[in-house]
């Protein structure tokens, strides 16, 4: 699957990357570069085979329902780039 | 008396319970030699001041009848363990000024075991690379050179740090990550040793996420016991990991009898990739008759799927990055760079925090999960991950360890592969397999090339036995005699 400069735009904006608009199509060609490398999972017969999303056998647990952390809003915020009365703050988001 | 910094940590730690030095004198002369060793640029951050009070205290813990397993011993940390209060990058731009409010389960641990924090090890940016070349801090250079040819070496990724800090002699143990080689290539590469446990059995709370179903931590040392000393140290059931293994913990050393009469040992034939070097293929040949020599068995087994683990590995990878990473917005913590609105804000500081492989692995990621693509690529990969599983299951009906090499080559120069993102990749074809099936694998420094380099052997275990990997080890670290060093770097 060939990636072309319009899908590197759209990919980088579901990702929330700014891609400077010189860098669009050589990274066109580095990713279809993988992809056509990747392509050759393409010949493995898969049919009937369960996808494997984790190694470990395993149930996820269960804990009480008790609160076990909590109050400390000084460490949350503590590296927030901006923050006013407690909460994280961001550029206006509603008129 | 040894150089101080020349210690395993074994010796340390029964040379401060003799009381033939302290830790605070172990740790001055550790804090000498990193500063010595700047131009490998192996530490993003040194901690001296933490590394003094740690070792002040461990004497007097000592004075008071009750050192710990690993007190007093100097280590270095990936700078990709949460450190309380400690700037913690994972080697990008984007975490910058990251100073955490809590501290990793595996940092705790080791720290409560006694162990002297010497600082916080550079690595490819978020673990992603396999030379150390892709940091926002700059390249680690490894302390090897080649005989006769003076270029700067890499250490191999993306434990790059890590790995220089021990072969150089500037902490007599490190913290390692590996997703898909990330512990053995470069331990591979610097000639120490380097074992990536069974997916579960270190916790992963508090080591920034690359993909969270392959990272695994563990430790980077200059000999098998003491990666089993400091292994103990690492594993254990922590309930704020949920993928963590509630198993309790071997005694590591204990397993180090030396003793693998009987013991089968695979050789997969898919591993005879297309051009292999010969010199990679008589270090392998070396592998399996020292191992015979022992009195194990070697068997030839077959993993078909070998050759689908590299490409099945770019796909889960960069897809769970790309979830991973979707947390460096600018609002929590980190670089933050302004926009008109929210949208704008998030793209600028993404654009400008994250370095080029990291940006290609996310786009990768965010493509291969996209409304179109997500049945084509990553659920054949978790398919084809399965089958991979699967060929490791069934040899492991018939024998009880697997014996590779670690790596393709040995240590190439800087530069040498950084254009080209595949080639790179390829480092990884012998550690990945085992990482996509969460196995424990180790590297053991066996030998040198021709360019008088070191060469690792890669063994392979059961889940949860990494005491039939260390034994093994062991024989071969014996029987490989490698003593050989980096120059030294004066």
């Amino acid at each position: 699957m060939a990636v072309d400069k319009d899908t590197v735009t759209r990919i980088a904006r579901l990702a929330r990357i700014q891609v400077p608009d010189a860098d669009r199509a050589p990274l066109a060609a580095e990713l279809s570069n993988i992809l056509g490398w990747i392509e050759q999972l393409g010949e493995v017969d898969t049919e009937g085979v369960a996808p494997l999303a984790s190694v470990v056998d395993m149930k996820l647990r269960w804990r009480a329902d008790a609160v076990d952390d909590g109050f400390i809003p000084d460490k949350v915020l503590a590296n927030a780039p901006d923050h006013h009365d407690g909460f994280f703050a961001v550029p206006k988001v509603v008129e | 008396m040894t150089t101080l910094t020349d210690l395993t940590i074994a010796e340390a730690r029964d040379g401060l319970a003799r009381g033939a030095f302290s830790a605070v004198e172990l740790a001055e002369a550790h804090i000498a030699a990193i500063e010595k060793a700047r131009a490998l640029n192996a530490f993003i951050t040194e901690t001296p001041a933490r590394a003094r009070a740690d070792a002040a205290a461990s004497d007097a813990r000592r004075r008071a009848g009750t050192p710990g397993p690993l007190d007093g011993i100097p280590l270095a940390i990936k700078d990709l363990f949460c450190t309380e209060g400690v700037l913690t990058t994972a080697a990008s731009r984007i975490l910058d000024g990251f100073r955490p409010t809590y501290e990793s389960t595996i940092t705790a641990q080791l720290h409560a075991a006694g162990g002297v924090m010497m600082g916080k090890t550079n690595l490819d940016e978020f673990a992603m690379g396999s030379s150390n070349e892709t940091s926002h801090y700059g390249p680690v250079e490894n302390p090897w050179r080649r005989t006769g040819d003076n270029r700067p070496l890499v250490p191999g990724g993306s434990s790059g740090g890590s790995a220089a800090a021990v072969a150089g002699r500037l902490a007599l143990g490190a913290t390692g990550t590996d997703t898909g080689g990330s512990i053995r290539q470069p331990a591979a590469f610097c000639g120490i040793v380097g074992i990536k446990p069974t997916y579960g059995r270190c916790s992963r709370w508090g080591i920034v996420a690359f993909a969270s179903s392959l990272d695994q931590a563990g430790p980077m040392t200059r000999s098998v016991r003491d990666a089993a000393i400091m292994l103990g140290a690492m594993s254990g059931f922590d309930a704020k990991d949920s993928t963590s293994a509630d198993m309790p913990v071997p005694d590591f050393e204990a397993a180090l009898t030396g003793d693998i009469r009987g013991l089968r040992v695979g050789i997969p034939k898919e591993y005879q990739v297309d051009g292999m070097s010969a010199e990679i293929r008589n270090l392998w040949d070396d592998g399996i008759a020292w191992m015979k020599a022992a009195g194990a068995i070697p068997v030839e087994v077959s993993l078909p799927h070998t050759r689908y683990a590299l490409p099945t590995y770019y796909i889960i990878a960069p897809a769970e990055a790309s979830s991973n990473l979707a947390r460096y917005d600018g609002v929590r913590y980190g670089l933050r760079v302004d926009g008109e609105t929210l949208d704008q804000m998030y793209e600028n500081t993404r654009g400008a925090g994250f370095g080029r492989e990291v940006r290609r692995r996310i786009l990768i990621g965010t493509y291969v999960l996209s409304a179109g693509y997500y049945d084509a690529y990553y659920i054949k990969a978790q398919r084809v991950r399965a089958l991979i599983a699967r060929d490791f299951t069934e040899a492991f009906k018939s024998v009880d360890l697997l014996l590779t090499p670690t790596a393709p080559s040995d240590a190439f120069a800087q530069g040498d592969k950084s254009n080209d993102p595949i080639a790179m990749y390829l480092n990884d074809v012998f550690t990945v397999p085992a990482s996509l099936a969460g196995l424990p694998a180790m590297s053991v420094p066996a030998g040198l090339s021709s360019a008088g380099l070191p060469l690792g052997l890669h063994l392979i275990g059961r889940a949860f036995d990494e005491e039939t990997v260390l034994r093994a080890a062991g024989v071969l670290e014996r029987a490989a005699g490698f003593t050989a060093r980096p120059a030294s770097r004066d």
